[in-house]
């Protein structure tokens, strides 16, 4: 996956003097086009009165702007974020495992309940959820729009980590199965004891990648009904502050992507860690959120025709354990 | 029981239709601007690679919820890009459009560079010994067969935007979240109605996830 | 070894983030914008109306994000008229100003907020409508406002015909834009958000012509001093709003009550002194208090 754009690529042979030229005129035309449009988008902007000082400088001078607004709505966002991974996470370990079980009556409920919640928009899991605590429990108001928000993307990351879980487990070697059974390990406790303790291992960076996913969507209440969290302090900042939307949703959109950032490091940091590791099954679970997170069933891997050789993550729908299952030693 | 279901009031279908509209705009612009983004961040000049780089990581760490909001404050109530449309629910119809394209595009821009990964060595270092140029490479052998590996994937993308389309209810685009908002407030039957919307989507994942998966194997390269 | 590593690395994670929800639920009640004036959690919004009589807490909903009548201020408070007069109120049922609970009350929100036991009270620039009496009830009214439309200074809007040609700007479920959808501007291009702060950047730099709403409300923005010398308000009468106070409905007691606050609040010169405090510096010229309507 990442290698495409690093190492001269097959796609291209060494440039010569004359695609030397060309790239070099491409190169400078693309990037005059880009700033043109950037200093264009900047000059509109300009004129429209959202880059003068007075919208920016609270960010700045004003610490209020962060101990009042910015920095609860980011403990709200990261509140959300927590609750829903920690819920969400045992719940799916008992879904993927479920999934995989023997029997069809364990399988078929689960399977179904799977498909049921990755197959519906979380935005109508949250108004669903909102709805049912206002109308059959007494949590204040204050706290509905968190519960709403946590049980929604509970209901949906379930079942997604339902998916990680069962790709996990798929991603070890036969030899572990094998092995368990041969020293006469029950499926129970091959599951138990052999099977779920490595696949959190190949679990840990897709783990932390979808929390990023959550993140995100925890913006969703902020919009829709009222959490307040880091989306919903731009409309209370700019009331305060001169309607300086645009200033406060370019910060905010900041540290969305500054923590995301570190987030997507650290599981990237994780992945590259596992897959290194000389003992070990070395497999491990994509940790790229549009290749299995945000998606419908985690994707074939690509072999990387440059990296090949390592381990691949697995294809969780493929019922087979062969092949490019983590097979380093 | 189903007393409830007031079509004059509640323009269940109407909202649902325009579910659909923005599904098929946004899906079909994002597949070209992910397919731009996808042959910058592989080709050989390096100021559009880092642009398709830097592109993909901002629009992938931002909220689609603040994309879309961004879309109707930045872009229409601070530049007045209005898109062309002349009255308010149609301006926020296409300003929503363009905001699941811009954020929609880096996903299928990922998915089809993993897809060109999977065109083996070969195919290329051929095509590059025909004397094939870069351009010549990617649009005639690399991609054909790249798209025709992705089709799952870029069939969850699909199934990812029809759900993530509800965002537009964050700027009042009187879709089918939008309309489910309205009615569970006023109306009392909270689990028949979540389940018709939740019926609806199924209606619309469902069948896009199977086309596309037999689709998928129909064209998949053997190898 | 590497994956008791890695297995101690997840536990870790889990356990960190296991202390870090625990923490957040800790201080759930600082966190949140809201309620942050007292800390008894939500247990004030599950007695209905029985808080009137009980005076321990009360939960009112107001507005946040409006100068002069409802602002949450970059200093964590509350300020505005709505939110001294619910403070009197409060203070006549025997609820201390730290046991109020201040609660978002956003305009399309409020019925519900009241329906569904949320909020005692919503003081929240509540112009009392006959729709929205068939779902709650109304105490007052405390204020009479006007509709009016806040327009760049530099520009002039004369009679209501010329509000047809505009582009205006307004907030869902408000009897402004009801208004001007119905009666005063068909075909006027209507913005719909959520709240009035985010029409403003719009107005500023020529989106959107104008923004509608009561005239307290636009005074207030146009007076902040972010916003000196840009606005003004057009001076058109296009209404009246008489702002009651939001209850259950048939709550008699409760509205019985809340009258009788605000008839002393108007009485003691206390009204009169909200009014100015919040309403003077921009300039804006309340009418007399108005007459109780909302009795038997």
């Amino acid at each position: 996956m990442s290698a495409s754009s690093n190492s001269p690529s097959v796609l291209y042979d060494a440039p010569g003097p004359r695609a030397r030229v060309r790239n070099a005129v491409m190169a400078i035309v693309f990037g005059a086009l880009l700033v043109v449009l950037i200093g264009w988008v900047v000059m509109l902007l300009d004129d429209a009165g959202h880059l003068t000082a007075a919208k920016w400088s609270p960010f700045v001078t004003d610490s209020r702007v962060w101990t009042t607004y910015l920095l609860p709505g980011l403990m709200t966002t990261l509140k959300a974020a927590f609750f829903a991974i920690v819920i969400a996470l045992p719940l799916g370990a008992i879904l993927g495992v479920a999934r995989l079980s023997d029997h069809w009556w364990i399988r078929a409920p689960a399977g179904a309940i799977v498909e049921f919640f990755r197959a519906i928009p979380v935005l109508l899991l949250m108004l669903f959820a909102n709805e049912a605590y206002a109308m059959f429990t007494d949590v204040a108001r204050e706290n509905r729009p968190l519960y709403a928000v946590v049980t929604g993307l509970v209901l949906y990351n379930a079942s997604v980590l339902a998916e990680v879980v069962r790709a996990g487990i798929l991603s070890l070697p036969r030899g572990q199965s094998d092995a368990a059974q041969a020293i006469g390990m029950r499926k129970n406790q091959t599951m138990r004891f052999v099977l779920l303790p490595q696949a959190v291992t190949a679990m840990l960076p897709a783990l932390v990648t979808q929390l990023v996913v959550i993140v995100k969507d925890t913006a969703l209440g902020g919009a829709v009904f009222g959490l307040y969290d880091l989306l919903r302090q731009t409309t209370l900042i700019s009331a305060n502050y001169g309607a300086n939307i645009i200033a406060s949703m370019t910060v905010v959109a900041l540290i969305y992507i500054v923590l995301n950032f570190l987030l997507t490091s650290f599981a990237s940091w994780l992945e590259g860690r596992i897959r290194r590791g000389k003992r070990g099954t070395g497999a491990v679970v994509a940790t790229d959120p549009g290749e299995l997170l945000e998606l419908e069933t985690p994707p074939k891997p690509a072999p990387d025709i440059r990296t090949s050789g390592t381990a691949g993550p697995i294809d969780p729908s493929g019922p087979t354990l062969s092949g490019e299952a983590g097979n380093q030693p | 029981m189903f007393e409830f279901l007031d079509f004059e009031r509640y323009d269940l279908l109407g909202a649902f239709w325009t579910t659909v509209q923005l599904t098929f705009w946004s899906a079909i612009g994002s597949l070209i601007w992910g397919t731009v983004l996808a042959a910058m961040r592989v080709s050989p000049v390096p100021v559009m690679r880092a642009f398709g780089t830097v592109y993909v990581h901002l629009f992938r760490n931002i909220p689609l919820t603040l994309v879309i909001i961004a879309c109707a404050q930045g872009l229409y109530m601070a530049l007045r890009f209005s898109l062309g449309g002349d009255r308010p629910p149609e301006i926020y119809f296409r300003l929503a459009i363009l905001g699941f394209i811009a954020y929609t595009a880096t996903f299928v821009c990922e998915a089809l560079r993993s897809g060109i990964n999977t065109v083996p060595l070969g195919q290329a270092e051929a095509a590059r010994a025909l004397g094939l140029r870069f351009d010549q490479v990617l649009t005639l052998v690399v991609l054909p067969q790249a798209f025709r590996s992705v089709v799952a994937p870029l069939a969850n993308v699909l199934i990812a935007l029809t759900k993530n389309t509800t965002v537009a209810a964050a700027i009042g685009v009187a879709e089918a979240a939008l309309l489910m908002k309205e009615m569970i407030e006023n109306e009392a039957q909270l689990f028949l109605i979540a389940g018709i919307f939740a019926f609806g989507f199924i209606l619309l994942t469902l069948p896009t996830g199977l086309l596309l998966g037999w689709v998928s194997k129909r064209v998949a390269v053997k190898r | 070894m590497r994956i008791r590593k890695a297995t101690a690395l997840a536990a870790t994670v889990l356990a960190l983030s296991l202390t870090a929800t625990a923490c957040g639920s800790e201080d759930s009640d600082t966190n949140d914008n809201g309620g942050s004036a007292s800390d008894n959690g939500g247990s004030g919004s599950d007695d209905g109306g029985d808080a009137g009589s009980g005076g321990e807490s009360l939960t009112i909903g107001i507005k946040f994000d409006q100068p002069g009548l409802g602002l949450l201020t970059p200093d964590g408070e509350y300020k505005g008229l709505d939110v001294d007069v619910a403070t009197y109120i409060a203070g006549e049922l025997g609820v201390n100003a730290s046991d109020i609970e201040w609660l978002e009350a956003p305009s399309p929100e409020r019925e519900n907020l009241i329906m569904r036991g949320d909020v005692d009270l919503v003081v929240a620039t509540y112009s009392i409508t006959d729709a929205r009496k068939e779902s709650i009830s109304f105490a007052g009214p405390y204020f009479v406002a006007h509709q009016d439309l806040l327009i760049r200074a530099d520009e002039d809007v004369t009679s209501e015909d010329d509000i047809n040609e505009l582009t205006l700007c307004s907030v869902t479920g408000s009897t402004s834009a009801q208004r001007v959808k119905d009666d005063v501007a068909p075909d006027a291009h209507l913005h719909e958000f959520g709240t009035y702060s985010e029409c403003l950047a719009g107005l500023e730099n020529g989106t959107v012509d104008a923004l509608t709403t009561d005239d307290a409300i636009l005074a207030g923005y146009a007076a902040q001093p972010e916003h000196e010398g840009k606005f003004k308000l057009a001076g058109l009468n296009l209404s009246d709003e008489f702002y009651g106070v939001g209850l259950a409905k048939e709550d008699t007691d409760l509205r019985d009550q809340v009258n009788a606050a605000i008839e002393k609040m108007v009485e003691d010169g206390s009204w009169a002194e909200f009014v100015e405090a919040n309403l003077g510096p921009a300039g804006y010229e309340a009418e007399a208090a108005p007459e109780i309507t909302e009795t038997d």
